[in-house]
């Protein structure tokens, strides 16, 4: 009995120092793991942002990877918001968005941020109508109509007017948009606020409008509005070109500032940013909706990776600096095969400009 | 001896009851941090916050009703399904169901459990909401057509798809906990009611009077988990913040905005909204628990009075 007792209280003891032990050790564990540079050797790069380019920056990180086995790039599609978040915070090495930073965050960060165009894309109207073989033809009108509530029904009269051979059902649309704060949603309000005032007076843009409340459904992510216009008939959403390709879903053609209905493809998007070129300001960040010029698709949109000018670490930033030139070098030959367009070549000039003046400490990261 | 086995006794309460001033701790560290953090908003709008019914964030205008309506509807729809259905299955295996059959469905039940919410969202978009929409929802509105719930258009996305998808998710918890609780009645219990002559009927219901708040504390941890979910609610609740009678009109709920919205929140007006809508749930569960124990306490009351009887 006594000696049970005996037993009782050294076990007791014993769990309490095991516990301690044990907290100290992972403690200690948590805290040696959680060092920032790693001494030579292998680089590994932290990457947050849009999920617009995802598919092509996951084949970029692959192949770079390939030729470059000492840099390992992790890229997290948290979106265009969380890109900027993340990269103002510095908990990611690179950001990425669809849409430029406002100038307040830019001068929030202390030290100068880049830029860095690296594809093109569209964002394209997909729909779920049955029987309807064409493509359907859209202008920003009926968009507009469509989103805001004016048009209720698929063969109304403003839609048949576009599209006189369609033969529309007589059903209700049930317009899809994004949830969730987006780059995708900047890009395609932006080009309805810039070509319809009664949207710009009651939506806008922004990367997280208010819609009309009772006028549709809302989803997460681009993945989200894929899959709510796939199973729902007569439902409409805009999402990256990409998805709509990956998904064997139609996209509508979109009219253009010239008066023509375009499709969204390589072509029409690299004739958007062809157009708009000479517009690009010093720092790069311009948006493209609506461009002028024939045969242009109006819904396009650059997407940038955001970095430093200065980078911190010296080993980060020569791996982030060959990556970017990689990328818009040899990265631009992956660019069509999974839909986007690759950047003007007068755009990739000024772009080789701004990789070269990153800098470690003041200290070039490229050799000339 | 005695007093060695009262130092291993104190160590052991002191060890317990540092366990249990934990939970009471990380409840006031959230709690001053959300408060802390939606500053901000809470001294711009104050009580207006609650009782705001438009939420546009590009506007810098928050209010939280429509969100409140959503989550509390929702986990409503989700009860008044999973309950009985619950209780019907914890009772069969429990009172009724030979071993053979009791073991394999209490199997499955656990498996259900265990589901990545994610996959409950995927079932719904492709699987429920068109079900929803062309058989469940036409019938409905056939023959019940008539009351505010069921009118207007029928998309297969809304209030009702994610209450039945809470629905789906919640049972199992309740079934399981309920399956434990009346397990833990004692058997000559039911055999002292059968010896008097009672039915299975009978002997059931005066099992569940005796279980009366541990099926109650059952309800109220489902209830949790549907108040507190959030991808498959996202994918299948339509996501618009509106009060809408109709159940079949998209909604939205606190911890699917917060699911969709949190990450992609740079603003800091906006993320301080978003805190103070975590806040207003923290709240919501809060009050909601409280009014449960009540409802427990007045039935447990009235169970114990009738077994007198």
């Amino acid at each position: 009995m006594l000696q049970k007792t005996i037993y009782r209280k050294f076990a007791s003891v014993g769990l309490i120092v095991l516990f301690a032990l044990g907290v100290g050790c992972s403690g200690q564990k948590i805290g040696q793991s959680s060092g920032t540079s790693s001494p030579g050797g292998a680089v590994r790069l932290q990457g947050s942002g849009a999920s617009f380019p995802k598919p092509i920056y996951e084949k970029w990180v692959n192949e770079f990877g390939k030729i470059n086995p000492g840099i390992s790039i992790d890229y997290q599609a948290t979106g265009s918001g969380a890109g900027q978040k993340a990269l103002l915070a510095k908990t990611a090495d690179f950001g990425a968005s669809d849409d430029p930073m406002s100038d307040s965050d830019i001068k929030s960060a202390g030290s100068e941020i880049l830029h860095i165009p690296t594809v093109l894309g569209a964002v394209v109207l997909t729909y779920n109508l049955e029987g309807v073989k064409e493509p359907l033809k859209l202008s920003s009108q009926t968009i507009s109509d469509i989103y805001l509530g004016n048009i209720k029904k698929w063969n109304d009269a403003k839609l048949k007017a576009d599209n006189p051979t369609l033969n529309l059902p007589d059903t209700d649309i049930l317009p899809v948009y994004r949830a969730d704060s987006s780059g995708t949603s900047a890009v395609f309000t932006d080009f309805l606020t810039k070509t319809v005032p009664e949207w710009k007076e009651k939506v806008g843009m922004n990367k997280q409008p208010s819609w009309i409340t009772g006028v549709g459904v809302g989803a997460k992510g681009n993945d989200g509005v894929m899959g709510q216009v796939k199973q729902s008939p007569n439902s409409i959403g805009y999402v990256e070109l990409t998805f709509a390709k990956a998904n064997k879903l139609p996209s509508a053609l979109v009219k253009n500032k010239a008066g023509d209905f375009v499709e969204a493809s390589l072509e029409s998007v690299s004739a958007a940013a062809a157009a708009s070129v000479a517009a690009m300001p010093d720092d790069l960040r311009v948006q493209i909706t609506d461009a002028e010029g024939a045969g242009v698709y109006p819904i396009a949109s650059y997407t940038y990776i955001l970095a430093y000018k200065d980078q911190p670490d010296a080993n980060k930033g020569k791996a982030i600096t060959d990556f970017l030139w990689w990328a818009i070098h040899d990265g631009e030959k992956f660019v069509k095969d999974l839909h986007y367009s690759p950047l003007p070549a007068e755009v990739v000039k000024r772009v080789e400009v701004k990789i070269n003046s990153m800098t470690n400490n003041g200290t070039p990261l490229r050799q000339q | 001896m005695a007093q060695t086995g009262a130092i291993g006794d104190k160590i052991f309460r002191t060890i317990l009851l540092l366990a249990a001033a934990s939970i009471l701790l990380i409840v006031v560290a959230i709690f001053y941090m959300m408060v802390q953090n939606s500053l901000p908003t809470l001294e711009r709008f104050g009580i207006g916050f609650l009782t705001g019914s438009e939420w546009r964030p590009a506007q810098e205008e928050f209010g939280a009703l429509p969100f409140i309506y959503g989550t509390l509807v929702s986990s409503l729809i989700a009860l008044v399904l999973a309950v009985p259905i619950s209780l019907g299955i914890a009772i069969f295996l429990v009172e009724q169901a030979p071993i053979k059959i009791a073991r394999p469905i209490a199997f499955m039940v656990e498996l259900l459990a265990a589901i990545p919410s994610v996959v409950y969202g995927l079932w719904g978009i492709f699987v429920l909401a068109p079900f929803i929409r062309n058989h469940l929802g036409v019938f409905l509105q056939d023959y019940l057509g008539w009351l505010p719930f069921f009118q207007g258009r029928l998309t297969g996305i809304g209030m009702l798809t994610a209450g039945i998808i809470l629905a789906l998710m919640i049972t199992p918890i309740i079934t399981a906990v309920v399956r434990d609780v009346l397990e833990a009645v004692p058997t000559t219990q039911r055999e002292a009611a059968l010896a008097l002559g009672a039915t299975k009927w009978e002997t059931t219901t005066i099992v569940l009077g005796n279980a009366a708040s541990g099926i109650a504390g059952a309800v109220v941890l489902g209830l949790g988990r549907a108040i507190g979910e959030t991808m498959a609610v996202t994918m299948v609740i339509g996501n618009s913040p509106q009060i809408s009678a109709s159940l079949f009109e998209p909604a939205n709920t606190i911890a699917s905005l917060l699911a969709a919205n949190f990450a992609e929140a740079t603003d800091r007006i906006y993320l301080s909204a978003l805190i103070e809508i975590g806040l207003v749930l923290f709240l919501v569960t809060f009050v909601v628990n409280a009014l449960a124990k009540l409802l427990i306490m007045s039935v447990g009351g009235n169970s114990s009075s009738s077994k007198h009887v």
